[in-house]
């Protein structure tokens, strides 16, 4: 729709994709991280602004498009991969951003998700999970871990969580990505990829929610741990952990193992590719509780991309199929059909 | 034997089988050929809610009741001239329908121990004195077949799968119609195999010649053409006239029909029509669920389509929050409901009209949004039309309601030329206007619409209170009554862009008035015209569009003395017109799952029925 502008354009800089409405998320939430990230990788989108959207469900997170100055949609519970679905197909040049958390889109909202992911719309899932209900005051999440303590489970949770990723691959994501608040650098980079992948880009971004769970993921983030118990994947490397690097993955047969690179040569180690689907099925498995003995680093970076035709393209192709075959629809023709007869 | 022709005004038929036995064919391809013909016509298909229910059982019987005259047909018929019944339980199911001295027609073999047992019969019925009241014609239709196809090589499963050509052949003769039409149908259905259209039109002979030499009759029947308006006519059910009119109101308004279901009871035939029809640019997506259905029409209309998701009652539960999404977004969408039986699952292939309250008020909050409801078959195509242009033009979504008695039956339909359909035109911003404001209003209080791709205009909508003019999140008290009262009214203004409501049959002032809506429209009119026959005092007005309801219709109902409301519910739209005009209206209720009879609605006015 947009017109061709007389001046040549200025690139925009994030400032350009603020709105003047105030930012209403709790101070210090991990939200901030994100929003900043997003609105900073989007002069580099190669979109004019209004050729982007941002829809997203209900939760803190949910607020996000109010505080992007793009086309936006703050919709209802669970159905912002849905009604994006809708978007994609009908505008498929567009930018699409949907913005979840881990109730919006693996609780209320599970079964679009998976829906989402195995038609592979052209569009980004920014998944913000931190592991609670934030918007309704405390209550465990679906990603909560067993034996979380929260307003609804004061004994301590009994569900078992979801291992959000496991189940994005099992849907046949194409595109499944880690990364966290506290890495700004990490996050653009994701971000950036993600947006580059013709395809739904699955992108799950540990959140930090100050207020009713903080500390979530402070394993991963805190300078002091992080890099014992973080994986960076990338494509191409082996899969080496540890504040001196000194630890690696190598597989036995389908089981990972850390070794000590004194003793096992770095040839010798599993080396990351994104195209292999059993490989990142293992990977995704590393899902170890932090506190267990023995358990294995959690990793970031991207898990999986795979190249698969996309569901706007095809029914795109197949209204031209049938254009081809049928000629463009003629409506007096449809509307008298083939059996008509004549009162005089 | 050259036999005499004796003519009639109108004949119902009813074909009835097992739901295997090809019936709803048998009965759509006779209805093609009487249309075709120039008879008006009414079809009512009534099949069993399991696909392929026990054979032989009555939970398994399927029927198509048509009639078909030389004068106006205005519904299906009451009751039936002629029964077809292929076995026992067909028989059992509907001789009931079937009129003293009417004709049945039996297939012998689906009368066998078997047959009977299934049907719950102790003593054939062709054997006792059932039949003492009716002329029957009892032919072994499957031996018929079997020797008419003895040398075709095909297995016996095969053969006796186009007994029905028989029962059609039989039939063409008896009414003196010709095998044209059928033959060609044949040929294109089995196009490729030819065994398979040799072997029909064999068996389609067969029926027409046993019926010609048998001697069954003395005489043949004629229906004349009817005297139908002029002009060109084609047949249509209900279901396709309304994927008709989706895809007229997306051509006249130059938006993209975007089309976004879940299967369901009695709507998925829209879905069908539509998929088979992407060369008009129609965009069909079968979603994972209701709500998933109707969150792709939102997004497809907030990417400036025109969105349109359609269901049955219990899915049109599950839309709920997403079309309150809608009201708060005031985007045009369409949400369709053909009713069925309820609540819950209900009666998923019968017929009701028990949701007009779950449109008009099934929603949280104060949600308003224009309902409007079709009268008949072909009516489904100028009132989905209605829908779309009201759901553009004023940027809301919209109810459409039919039921699964229009949405499968059928009738001649004079179609429109597509220059004289109205315009549609979508309110979309104006290009220069820099200072777009997404929820700044129109006279007619319609807000402008931006859609993604227009340079300046990015703005975010969602379904938390909107702040007046821009569209900003505001919990303001002041603000968000006042968002309501403007809500209302924008639906309530609707009422000076729809047409003032007609007397539709009958007298214009008296003493009874029926009001009614939906599907009920070819019933009533008839019963309103026996009334009117017998020297009443009778007026009847048929609502199509109930929220807003026409202006004038509050000085229509002072006109009588008493309003009845003939709904097949328990009484809804007379709730509605008790409580705008405070009139002491009587409902008149029939909750079966099938339709009201004329004689019951006559009765109804006359006083007799007994009154809610």
């Amino acid at each position: 729709m947009s017109e061709v502008q007389d001046v040549e354009k200025v690139k925009l800089s994030p400032k350009d994709f603020a709105t003047d409405q105030d930012v209403r998320w709790c101070p210090g939430c991990g939200d901030y991280s994100i929003l900043k990230q997003v609105q900073s990788i989007m002069p580099d989108l190669g979109k004019d602004k209004e050729d982007i959207v941002f829809i997203s469900g209900i939760g803190c997170s949910s607020r996000f498009p109010y505080y992007m100055n793009t086309y936006g949609m703050h919709s209802i519970h669970g159905r912002a991969t849905a009604i994006a679905s809708g978007l994609k197909i009908s505008r498929p040049e567009l930018s699409v951003w949907v913005i979840t958390g881990d109730g919006d889109s693996l609780s209320i909202g599970g079964n679009h998700l998976i829906h989402l992911l195995r038609r592979n719309f052209d569009l980004n899932v920014l998944l913000f999970n931190n592991e609670i209900y934030g918007l309704t005051k405390g209550q465990y999440s679906p990603t909560s871990p067993e034996g979380k303590v929260t307003k609804s489970t004061p004994i301590g949770s009994i569900d078992h969580p979801f291992n959000p990723l496991k189940l994005c691959l099992g849907a046949d994501a194409t595109f499944i990505a880690r990364t966290m608040d506290r890495d700004p650098k990490h996050q653009r980079e994701i971000l950036l990829r993600g947006n580059q992948h013709v395809g739904t880009s699955m992108i799950e971004i540990y959140q930090n929610c100050n207020v009713f769970n903080d500390g979530a993921f402070e394993v991963f983030t805190d300078k002091g741990t992080k890099a014992e118990e973080t994986l960076y994947l990338e494509h191409g490397k082996p899969l080496i952990f540890g504040a001196n690097r000194d630890k690696g993955i190598k597989l036995d047969g389908f089981t990972p193992v850390i070794v000590s690179l004194e003793e096992v040569s770095e040839d010798d180690l599993w080396v990351h590719d994104e195209t292999d689907r059993t490989k990142a099925q293992l990977l995704t498995n590393f899902f170890d509780n932090p506190s267990l003995e023995g358990h294995l680093p959690r990793p970031f970076g991207v898990f999986y991309v795979e190249d698969r035709y996309r569901y706007e393209e095809a029914l795109e192709a197949q209204v031209e199929y049938a254009i081809e075959k049928s000629g463009k629809g003629d409506l007096d023709a449809l509307l008298r059909g083939k059996n008509v007869w004549k009162v005089d | 034997m050259i036999k005499e022709i004796e003519e009639k005004r109108e004949v119902t038929i009813v074909f009835a089988g097992d739901s295997g036995d090809g019936i709803q064919l048998t009965g759509t391809q006779f209805t093609n050929t009487n249309a075709l013909f120039g008879n008006d016509i009414a079809t009512f298909p009534n099949f069993p809610a399991e696909i392929r229910a026990p054979q032989g059982t009555v939970a398994g019987v399927s029927g198509f009741q048509l009639k078909f005259g030389s004068v106006e047909v205005a519904t299906p018929g009451d009751v039936c001239d002629v029964l077809v019944a292929m076995n026992a339980a067909a028989f059992k199911v509907n001789l009931p329908r079937l009129k003293k001295n009417g004709t049945v027609i039996v297939n012998i073999d689906g009368f066998n121990a078997r047959n009977l047992k299934l049907a719950g019969y102790e003593v054939s019925p062709l054997e006792d004195s059932t039949l003492a009241d009716y002329r029957s014609i009892q032919i072994d239709i499957t031996k018929m077949t079997r020797a008419a196809l003895e040398d075709s090589g095909m297995g016996k499963k095969e053969i006796d799968r186009s007994r029905n050509m028989f029962v059609l052949g039989f039939l063409y003769y008896m009414y003196n119609r010709n095998l044209k039409g059928t033959e060609e149908f044949i040929k294109q259905k089995f196009a490729g195999k030819d065994d398979l259209i040799d072997a029909n039109i064999k068996v389609l002979h067969a029926g027409y010649n046993y019926a010609d030499t048998s001697e069954i009759f003395t005489s043949r029947y004629n229906v004349k053409a009817a005297q139908l308006d002029k002009g060109e006519y084609r047949n249509i059910m209900g279901n396709q006239a309304t994927a008709m009119g989706l895809i007229a109101a997306a051509q006249k308004s130059g938006l993209d029909l975007f089309y976004g279901t879940y299967p369901i009871t009695p709507a998925s035939d829209i879905l069908h029509e539509l998929a088979k029809h992407k060369n008009f640019g129609v965009r069909t997506f079968q979603a994972e669920d209701e709500i998933a259905a109707i969150a792709s029409v939102i997004g497809a209309s907030f990417g400036g389509k025109l969105g349109v998701t359609a269901s049955s009652g219990p899915g049109i539960a599950l839309k709920g929050e997403a079309m309150g999404l809608g009201v708060m977004l005031e985007l045009p969408m369409l949400i369709i409901n053909v009713q069925r039986g309820g609540p819950s699952t209900g009666l998923p292939t019968k017929t009701e009209q028990a949701d007009l309250l779950q449109a008009i008020y099934g929603r949280n909050g104060e949600a308003p949004m224009p309902v409007i409801a079709a009268a008949s078959p072909s009516d489904c195509f100028s009132m989905v039309y209605e829908a779309c242009r009201i759901s553009i033009e004023h940027m809301t979504p919209v109810m459409f309601l039919t039921d699964g008695y229009i949405a499968n039956g059928s009738e001649p339909w004079k179609f429109p030329n597509s220059n004289d359909l109205l315009e549609i035109k979508p309110k979309f911003a104006v290009e220069n206007n820099q200072n777009y404001l997404p929820y700044k209003r129109d006279e007619m209080l319609v807000r402008e619409w931006a859609i993604p791709g227009m340079a300046g205009k990015e703005h975010r909508i969602g379904g938390l209170e909107k702040e007046i003019d821009t569209g900003n999140v505001s919990y303001d008290p002041e603000n968000h009554e006042k968002m309501v009262k403007i809500r209302q009214a924008k639906v309530d203004k609707i009422a000076e862009d729809i047409p003032l409501q007609n007397i539709n049959n009958g007298d214009k002032e008296g003493e009874v008035l029926v009001l009614s809506w939906g599907s009920t429209y070819g019933v009533i009119k008839n019963a309103v015209k026996e009334c009117k026959e017998e020297g009443l005092s009778v007026g009847h007005v048929h609502l199509r569009y109930i929220n807003p309801l026409p202006k004038n219709l509050g000085e229509l109902i002072k006109g009588f003395k008493k309003v009845i409301v003939p709904e097949m519910n328990n009484g809804q739209l007379v709730k509605i017109i008790r409580d705008k005009f405070l009139v002491d209206a009587k409902a008149i209720n029939k909750i079966k799952g099938i339709p009201f009879s004329t004689a019951e609605i006559v009765s109804a006015i006359k006083g007799e029925e007994e009154l809610v």
